[in-house]
Formats: structure tokens, C-alpha cells, sequence
């Protein structure tokens, strides 16, 4: 097969794409520019598009013995990804910019692309597994599992994908690359948003959006405890940062509870307010009907928890049979049965 | 490399001896390296001391254009401003955007038609409006990319006739077409030459600096070319490039029509298969005081491809050709050339570039022809869905 090999720089691609080769695929590497002036050196374990990072990426391909290519999906990553980011924080959501970019960039404009110029399949280093009959997996490396961030594709999206990595743990993915002789073997692993370098999300709003102020207020009184700079820096549930200054009447922790971007408003107020036992999810994928027992995953490193889900249209009702907290419009619920990837969907509604 | 300059090469390298060293060694590396500036003075028409040896054309042009800037400045602080055209190679446009953000110059770039030419009225123009605040003016000889041939001895005329001297990049013309330096007023003051573009090394190139030209320094130490240019001298680099120099310009005037003829049937035939395909620069017919190209250039538009799906899958089918430049990330960028010319930045992301030498044959041409039509076929769905939301 022809198959082009997505590579970031980083020890996951370059041994997805090694084991490729290995495999008797005629492959070609490529590493997307997403930033439009790309930072020259990586500083520490952050983002994955520096010009370090390109140089990394030739270097794993040159080692493999691979044409090497960089497409710039600057543009478009802006317009699909980072807008969209800053967009919904604007409107009071918490987004997952790295289920959007699987979404829109690399198993769609990536993915489409290169099948139109003739490839068979693109190769990632996501740590899930794919069945052949296009079921997704959960990693056997639970800790590095990706599959919640590809919960969300399309069949037809994951019919062209392929996942070599899942079935083995980060430890040995690592081992793996020193023994190929790639440089990335020790490379540290990828945290945080990639397009906010220093990791200061609610700076980088803020500079993006400006000041915002608003009041934050009491769930239980109604009172305005304090002032803000823009609700962008807050996610329902959070606990730090809120600077209220005097404790609640009753000595316990507050919470943001709730985000209105039309008032401005911060509502805060004690842990158990944060309790979800229902989702709606809106642009979902699932392909059964009536009412399925699964399990729910409703962030990247969060548990689960027993659901049972129903679609309707477009949208997914997730009944939770135990509360999950803080969660927020804009994040993404994923539907498990043990291992195996069900259908997700982007939270719209919670209660 | 061309087999005499790669004889040469080797030849030198295997030689004991630092050319500016005074015992029998150092004589006949500096015998090695005399002979070669001579050879080359030879086929440019200039002095042998006119010549002065560099580590290649980025360093020439670096040195021409910030030597004559410092030294026309120091002599009157009016002269601020520098003038090149909006084509040049980034090796001219970088440094004089240096010159502007670190240095003070005010730099103006003069404009193309849309065949990438200078119009010696345009350089006037510039020039009258405050001809004792011009510093330098660089124009290349010919375009790095679209291969428009610029009329480099009216330029520097109109330069002269203002007192202020012209630098050009003749790096890749030199080799193609007549690269000479005119002994009289006319001609220019200071040419940067390299020696991988005649089939010489990487690493080695040349400014040919005009008798009597003042200029600074680039770099400080030793002071052996001429006090212009410091460096342990490059003997066998050098020989080679003068090897292949030589080779390159006595070929010229039979290789010359030999690539014209080859270029004209690709294009052609090329627009044979890609019935869209547009050539950018220079028409090929050349036209009564009309621009002129060199004689290995075709640039080619493909509308509705991206040049860089074009550029894959030819490289795949064994074919090199070029997109015109990439940022450090390897990203093939709009050409600023195209872009100077008029062209909307679709039409520029969506050409290439082939270039012909001394090496290619009917049989490229026929291979390019073959892959073509498929590949920008497949190209040009690739096209469609990245425009598509």
C-alpha cells in the first residue's frame, strides 16, 4: 500500500511510521506545519510544531530511508482550530482543541488530501488500536491511551486510518525507537495545547480576547463576591484561582459552577452543585438505536462511568448512574463497552 | 560537478600548502590559486585582481551590498538609501532588510513587469527624485526563478550617470549567457559569481570588484583578499570553480541554443498534456527589445494545483523540480518573484519551476512529458478539495 506517515517530530510517529516500512508499505513522511511563525527550539515538554521539531521529523525519515515532505495546514489549523478554541471560551465553553484537530486537520484535510493524490492510508502515532473491521480500541498502555481524543471521528474517517502503536506501551514504543537507531527515542513526550507555548492558557486568551471583566457571583445568594477579567480564564469546576478573598458562610471550598458570556457572570458554589447525571452531545457519532449500556469518558485523562446513551438525530443523551463533576459544555463525551470506542459526541447540555 | 572541476578539485586537495604561506607548499597552493583567479578573470573579461574570492554567492552579495553601503555612507551619512529590484534572491533582499532594520538604509525596491523585468526608466526614476541619497543599487543579471534576463548595461548606465555604483547577482547567469565586466563606463561595478551554478563545488563563489571601488569589509582577519575578504584561502575550491568555469563558458554558445530548444519543446509539450499550463517570465520567442530568458528556465502554472502535491508526485516518478523557496520548517512558500510580477498568490502556490544543464537530455524532457498529465490530474483533485470548506 501507499501510505503517508503523519510526522510530528516525536519518538510515537516516527515508530508508527518505522514499523510502516517494516511492513512492506511504500511510505512517504510528512510533518504539518500548524504555526504560522514557528518557535525555533522546543522549551521543555510542550507543542509539537517548532522548527526543532520539523528538523526532527526529516531526521526520523531520513533514518528510515522515506521521502519527506512538510505541508502547511497553518491556515487552515487557524481557521479550524485556534479560532474556534478562542471562540468557545468566548461563549463560556472549555473546547478540546485536540479532538477538533483530529477532527478537521489530521483525518480530514490531511486525510483527504492525501488520498487524492493517491495514497491507500495515513499512518499516525495515536496510541489506540483499530480492528479491521474499523473498530476503535482503547491503547493496551492505559496511561498513554489516546482513544477519547479519536472518539469522535467518523467511520469514514477512521477507514483510511491506521494506528500501528496500539498494542504496545510508551515504554516500548521508546525502546523500540533506540533500537532503529531514531534520535527521538528519548525525546520528551508532548503536554499541554500545542499552539500556547508557555502553557498559560488564560494569558494567551487573554491577549488573544482582552480584558473582559464580570462579577462573580454566589449560586446560593445571589450575591457578587468578586470581580474578574474575563470568564475565558475559568472552567466550570475549577477551584484555584477564583482570589475571593473572604471563605463561604459555611468554611467549605466554592467551585465555578456555571459561565454566562452574555452577563459575564462567574457563578460559584459548593462541590456537589457540580454533579452531572445527564449529557447532551450534539454532532455525534452513533450508529445504534434505542437505549445502549456503555461506559462514559467525558475528558482526555478522566475515568468512566456506567451510562446508558441514546441517539437522537444528531444529538446523544447520556444518563450517567453515577454524577461526574465539572464537566463542561464543549468537551467531548466518548462511549465505551470495556475497551471498545462506541460513538461520542461534543457536550452541549449538562444537568 | 563537472568532470574537469571535479579533476581539479581532487587534484588541489591532495596538495600540502596554505596559499599565504611563503615557503615552497604555500608557493604552489598560491601558484594554484593565482591561476585560477587569471582563468577567470579571463572569461568575465576583468582583471585577475578584480576578483575577489568568497565563500559563495550569499557571502558576495552580503559583501557588496553592506561594503558599499558602510563605505558610500561613511563618505557622505546622506547616502541612506539602497535600491534592488523586488525579484532578487534572498541572498540581496535579506540583507538589505538587515541594512534597513539595523543600519539605517532606507531600501526602495524597484519594480517588475509582469515578465520580472527592471525598466532602466523605473532605476531613473528612483534615482532622480534624490540621486545624492543613494548609496547602492543591485539588480541581478538574471531571475533565480522565472529567468528573466535584466538589460544589467543600461541599468548600471543609468546608475553611473548618478555617480553611484551598481552591484549585480550574476550567479545564475554566469556560465549561461555572456557574464562580462565592461572595461569602459558602462557595465557594472561589482558581480557575485558562485561556483556550484557552472558545475564547480558548493562553498566557493566570488565578487568581482571593479578597480578603484572602495568598499568594507565583511569579515576581519588576515586580510588575504585583497583586505576586502579574510579567510584562509580555498585552493582547491577555487580551482575548481575556474576548472569549471572555464568548461561552462566555452560551452556556452552551443549549449546555450541546445537547452533553448529543450526548454522550448517541454514547454510545449508539457502545455500539450496540461492544456491550463501557463509559462510565467519571459515568452519564449524572444521579441525585438523584449526580455530575454535564460536558456534553461521554464516556469510553469498549473492552476488548481498546489505546487508542492505537484513537486511530490514527480519526485516520487524520479523527476526534481522546484516551488521556488521554503521557510526554515521546509514549508514551500508563494514565490516573491511571482507575487512581484503580479501574479495573485493561487497563481504563484500553484507553479514550478524546471531548470535544464549541461547534464539533461531529449530523454528528461520525454520522462516529464510521460508523468505530467497524471500527476497534475491527481494534483489538481487534491487542489479541488483543499478549496473546499
Amino acid at each position: 500500500m501507499r501510505i503517508l506517515a503523519a510526522m510530528s517530530g516525536g519518538v510515537d510517529s516516527a515508530v508508527a511510521a518505522a514499523r510502516a516500512v517494516q511492513a512492506g508499505h511504500d511510505v512517504t513522511g510528512v510533518h504539518l506545519a500548524l504555526s504560522r511563525s514557528p518557535e525555533s527550539d522546543r522549551t521543555g515538554a510542550r507543542g509539537c510544531c517548532t522548527l526543532e521539531d520539523a528538523r526532527d521529523a526529516r531526521r526520523a525519515a531520513d533514518v528510515l530511508g522515506i521521502p519527506f515532505y512538510v505541508w502547511d495546514l497553518a491556515e487552515r489549523f487557524e481557521a479550524d482550530v485556534i479560532d474556534e478554541f478562542v471562540e468557545a471560551y468566548a461563549a463560556g465553553r472549555t473546547p478540546n482543541p485536540c479532538v477538533r484537530c483530529n477532527e478537521r486537520i489530521k483525518f480530514a484535510a490531511v486525510l483527504d488530501r492525501a488520498l487524492a493524490l493517491g495514497f491507500d492510508a495515513v499512518v499516525t502515532g495515536h496510541h489506540a488500536r483499530l480492528d479491521p473491521d474499523g473498530t476503535l480500541r482503547r491503547s493496551v498502555d492505559p496511561a498513554k491511551d489516546q482513544s477519547y481524543v479519536l472518539g469522535t471521528l467518523r467511520p469514514e474517517q477512521l477507514a483510511a486510518a491506521r494506528f500501528p502503536l496500539g498494542d504496545t506501551t510508551k515504554a516500548q514504543v521508546r525502546e523500540e525507537a533506540a533500537a532503529r537507531g531514531l534520535a527521538v527515542a528519548d525525546k520528551p513526550d508532548s503536554h499541554d495545547i500545542c499552539f500556547v507555548p508557555d502553557g498559560d492558557t488564560a494569558a494567551w486568551l487573554r491577549q488573544r480576547l482582552g480584558p473582559r471583566p464580570g462579577p462573580i457571583v454566589d449560586a446560593g445568594t445571589g450575591d457578587t463576591l468578586g470581580e474578574h477579567d474575563g470568564t475565558y480564564a475559568f472552567t466550570v469546576g475549577q477551584r484555584r484561582g477564583l482570589r475571593l478573598g473572604r471563605p463561604a458562610a459555611d468554611g467549605r471550598p466554592r467551585y465555578v459552577l456555571d459561565i454566562s458570556p452574555v452577563t459575564r457572570a462567574v457563578t460559584v458554589g459548593p462541590g456537589e452543585s457540580l454533579d452531572v447525571w445527564r449529557l447532551v452531545a450534539d454532532r455525534a457519532v452513533w450508529p445504534f438505536e434505542g437505549v445502549v449500556s456503555c461506559q462514559a469518558q467525558v475528558r482526555a485523562h478522566g475515568g468512566v462511568v456506567p451510562a446508558r446513551a441514546e441517539g437522537c438525530g444528531d444529538e446523544l443523551v447520556v444518563s450517567l448512574e453515577a454524577p461526574v463533576r465539572g464537566t463542561a459544555p464543549g468537551q467531548a463525551v466518548v462511549l465505551y463497552d470495556g475497551d471498545r470506542v462506541l460513538g461520542g459526541g461534543h457536550i452541549r447540555a449538562t444537568a | 560537478m563537472r568532470p574537469e572541476a571535479l579533476a581539479a578539485f581532487t587534484a588541489a586537495l591532495a596538495l600540502t600548502g596554505n596559499a599565504s604561506s611563503l615557503h615552497a607548499s604555500g608557493r604552489r597552493a598560491r601558484r594554484v590559486v593565482e591561476e585560477s583567479r587569471e582563468a577567470l578573470a579571463g572569461v568575465l573579461g576583468a582583471r585577475p585582481s578584480d576578483v575577489i574570492f568568497t565563500g559563495g554567492g550569499t557571502e558576495s552579495d552580503n559583501l557588496a551590498l553592506k561594503g558599499l553601503f558602510w563605505e558610500r555612507r561613511a563618505a557622505a551619512p546622506a547616502r541612506r538609501r539602497v535600491l534592488v529590484s523586488a525579484v532578487e534572491h534572498r541572498a540581496v533582499l535579506d540583507t538589505v532588510a538587515w541594512l534597513g532594520a539595523q543600519q539605517g538604509a532606507e531600501v526602495e525596491l524597484l519594480e517588475v513587469d509582469a515578465a520580472g523585468m527592471v525598466h532602466p526608466d523605473t532605476l531613473e526614476a528612483a534615482l532622480a527624485r534624490d540621486p545624492d541619497s543613494v548609496a547602492v543599487v543591485s539588480v541581478m543579471w538574471a531571475n533565480s526563478e522565472v529567468g528573466t534576463v535584466q538589460p544589467v548595461s543600461r541599468l548600471a548606465a543609468v546608475a553611473h550617470r548618478h555617480g553611484v555604483p551598481f552591484h549585480t547577482d550574476a550567479v545564475q547567469a554566469f556560465g549561461q549567457i555572456p557574464v562580462a565586466v565592461d572595461a569602459g563606463a558602462e557595465g557594472p561595478d561589482a558581480i557575485t559569481i558562485s561556483a556550484h551554478k557552472v558545475g564547480g563545488p558548493v562553498g566557493v563563489g566570488a565578487l568581482v570588484v571593479r578597480r578603484g571601488l572602495a568598499m568594507q569589509p565583511l569579515t576581519h582577519g588576515g586580510g588575504q583578499e585583497r583586505d576586502i575578504r579574510s579567510g584562509t584561502l580555498n585552493t582547491a575550491g577555487v580551482a575548481a570553480f575556474a576548472a569549471a568555469a572555464t568548461a561552462a563558458c566555452a560551452q556556452a554558445p552551443n549549449e546555450g541554443p541546445r537547452l533553448a530548444a529543450l526548454r522550448d519543446d517541454l514547454v510545449r509539450r508539457v502545455q500539450e498534456q496540461v492544456p491550463g499550463a501557463t509559462l510565467n517570465g519571459p515568452p519564449l520567442a524572444e521579441l525585438p527589445g523584449g526580455p530575454r530568458r535564460l536558456p534553461g528556465n521554464a516556469h510553469i502554472t498549473f492552476p488548481g494545483c498546489e505546487g508542492d502535491s505537484l513537486l511530490m508526485l514527480l519526485d516520487a516518478r524520479g523527476i526534481e523540480c522546484s516551488t521556488g523557496s521554503a521557510c526554515s520548517a521546509g514549508v514551500a512558500r508563494p514565490s516573491h518573484v511571482l507575487l512581484a510580477m503580479g501574479a495573485s498568490e493561487d497563481h504563484a502556490r500553484s507553479s514550478l519551476r524546471f531548470s535544464l544543464g549541461h547534464t539533461s537530455r531529449a530523454a528528461d524532457v520525454d520522462a516529464l512529458v510521460e508523468a505530467i498529465g497524471p500527476v497534475a490530474e491527481r494534483a489538481g483533485r487534491a487542489g479541488a478539495l483543499a478549496g473546499r470548506r
